[in-house]
């Protein structure tokens, strides 16, 4: 296997007094899709503020394309190559869908992801383009949501609770971008609850609980039966 | 441009040409009157670029209004210089001290930065209180030949005045609607709606929020410098009045719409409308004013505009832009 694009080592990280991660090892292989699932309050947001510097770690913890980025702030990660897909969407609502898009790209890197080519990932975003984007249902928000990373040119994209709130039909239109995105050269982290969709769509998988990895391995390495045995803790 | 960019061009372009013929048509109280309304219109865009844009609270504006005064009394009584002069020095001060402040304050988030503010606007007023040769507590006046420079005639004196209240007024207005549709425009708005998103896309709020600080106050020295050229005379209650230059700053744009370009047109006109029917009646006066602002913000939290945006879908001063660069 090649060098990972990114990871984590002997991560621990928390709020204030509250140490919610315990040495987290993790690495992402370039061009592939891995599975971060676990409990609510397992930790798995909080390792991807802990990635992007939202919240405080140490320098070598995180390394991004062979090169630690520890100590970086939230806002150069975009430019670095690494783009986050928030959990609740968080659009800009008082902007248009074009705009939301533009700003992203103007913080990103350039490449072939344009405004464009997010519209043709998501017809449905085109006729849209000049509505502010609060007038947009649940399913064309996210949309909008992963477009926005996209716009950035990553090299890795953090997907939180993507399927957050969304009906099931809506959830499928919103992940069959994924392969899509994949096979354009991104690697992504995925957070999902549907531990079965995350077997089957992600290369490798990881299970935290309680702010530790329980599980880690290839997805075909493991049944359904094991996952949700350390989903669960026991 | 788009068409609507346009029609709100032309209105305000002879809305300004209209109020710069004021001293044509109008007498000399109401000249007075339109200036103060100028100056608070200013303010008040100032303000809610600050806090309805950046989220940046403070409650302590009156330190660089005051500081425009005082930069007034500074150059002409002690640098000797015309009274004109002390508006860019204003700018420069007031923006220094800003900058200096930003060190300290930005260390503090939401409550502690709005009574941090506060704090740092009160330990100015004493240290101007505390300046014997600018009046110490009691202030002092412009000199009268210092006051003869600016024109010869105290009429000419007024319309000079008049006119860069005037141009400070209309000039924030369109500046400031400038910014909100210019590029890093975009990231305020981005900032206005979600911080967190807005670092996840690569906004660099710190950056933003440090210049809009800087920039608003270094303003607001320049409006602080022509209201006390228009009072001749100087205190530090007068200068700092957290009453005056804050809390009714606070009140037009809360009552207007937070967040909103045409929030603070709306709340400018709304409070001298209420100040001119009402403030003979003291007490009755203070309190419609509280009452119309506790009804507002029950039942709209975007102030009076954000009602008639959400109503109509009116947009005055439009600030959606369309992708140039493809």
């Amino acid at each position: 296997m090649s060098d990972p694009i990114l990871s984590v080592h002997g991560l621990n990280a928390g709020y204030g007094d509250f140490q919610a991660l315990f040495g987290i090892d993790l690495a992402l292989a370039e061009g592939s899709l891995l599975g971060l699932v676990g409990a609510n309050g397992a930790g798995k947001s909080t390792l991807f503020k802990a990635i992007l510097g939202l919240l405080p770690r140490g320098r070598e913890a995180v390394t991004f394309a062979g090169q630690p980025i520890g100590h970086l702030r939230p806002e150069a990660m975009l430019r670095l190559g690494l783009a986050l897909v928030p959990e609740g969407r968080r659009l800009f609502r008082s902007l248009s869908v074009e705009e939301n898009l533009q700003l992203a790209a103007q913080g990103g890197r350039r490449g072939d992801w344009t405004v464009e080519r997010v519209f043709d990932l998501f017809p449905a975003l085109r006729e849209k383009r000049h509505s502010p984007s609060q007038s947009l249902s649940g399913g064309q928000q996210q949309m909008v949501s992963i477009g926005r990373a996209l716009v950035a040119n990553p090299r890795v994209i953090l997907f939180d609770e993507v399927s957050l709130g969304l009906a099931p039909i809506i959830v499928n239109d919103v992940y069959a971008a994924l392969p899509a995105i994949l096979q354009s050269g991104i690697s992504a982290i995925v957070v999902e609850q549907d531990i079965e969709r995350v077997r089957r769509m992600a290369d490798t998988l990881v299970c935290l609980n309680e702010g530790r990895v329980v599980l880690a391995g290839p997805s075909a390495d493991f049944t359904k039966a094991q996952i949700t045995h350390a989903y669960f803790g026991g | 441009m788009s068409k609507s960019v346009i029609r709100v061009s032309l209105l305000l372009a002879v809305v300004t040409l209209i109020l710069a013929l004021a001293p044509l048509w109008a007498g000399r109280s109401d000249l007075r009157l339109i200036g103060e309304i100028m100056a608070y219109l200013a303010l008040a865009v100032l303000w809610n670029l600050l806090a309805g844009y950046a989220g940046l609270m403070s409650v302590g504006q009156q330190a660089f209004v005051g500081l425009g005064g005082y930069m007034l009394m500074i150059s002409t009584v002690m640098l000797g210089l015309p009274p004109l002069a002390a508006l860019p020095l204003a700018f420069v001060l007031a923006g220094l001290v800003a900058a200096g402040f930003a060190r300290l304050l930005f260390r503090l988030e939401g409550a502690y930065f709005a009574i941090g503010t506060w704090v740092a606007a009160e330990s100015v007023a004493l240290v101007f209180a505390g300046i014997p040769a600018l009046g110490g507590g009691a202030g002092m006046s412009l000199p009268t030949d210092a006051v003869r420079s600016i024109a010869a005639s105290r009429e000419m004196r007024e319309f000079v005045i008049y006119w860069l209240m005037l141009g400070l007024g209309i000039g924030t207005l369109v500046g400031a609607w400038t910014l909100i549709r210019s590029k890093p425009g975009l990231a305020l708005m981005a900032l206005r709606d979600n911080p967190v998103a807005a670092v996840s896309v690569g906004v660099n709020i710190q950056r933003i929020r440090f210049w809009t600080y800087v920039l608003v106050a270094a303003i607001t020295g320049v409006i602080g410098a022509i209201i006390f050229l228009q009072k001749l005379r100087v205190s530090p209650q007068a200068a700092f009045s957290l009453q005056d230059w804050t809390v009714a700053v606070i009140f037009i744009v809360v009552i207007g719409g937070i967040g909103r370009i045409e929030g603070a047109i709306v709340g400018t006109a709304v409070y001298f409308l209420l100040r001119e029917i009402l403030g003979d009646y003291g007490v009755t006066y203070l309190i419609v004013l509280g009452v119309v602002a506790i009804l507002v913000v029950s039942f709209s939290s975007g102030g009076i505009w954000g009602l008639i945006e959400r109503r109509f879908g009116w947009s005055l001063m439009p600030t959606a832009r369309r992708m140039t660069d493809r």
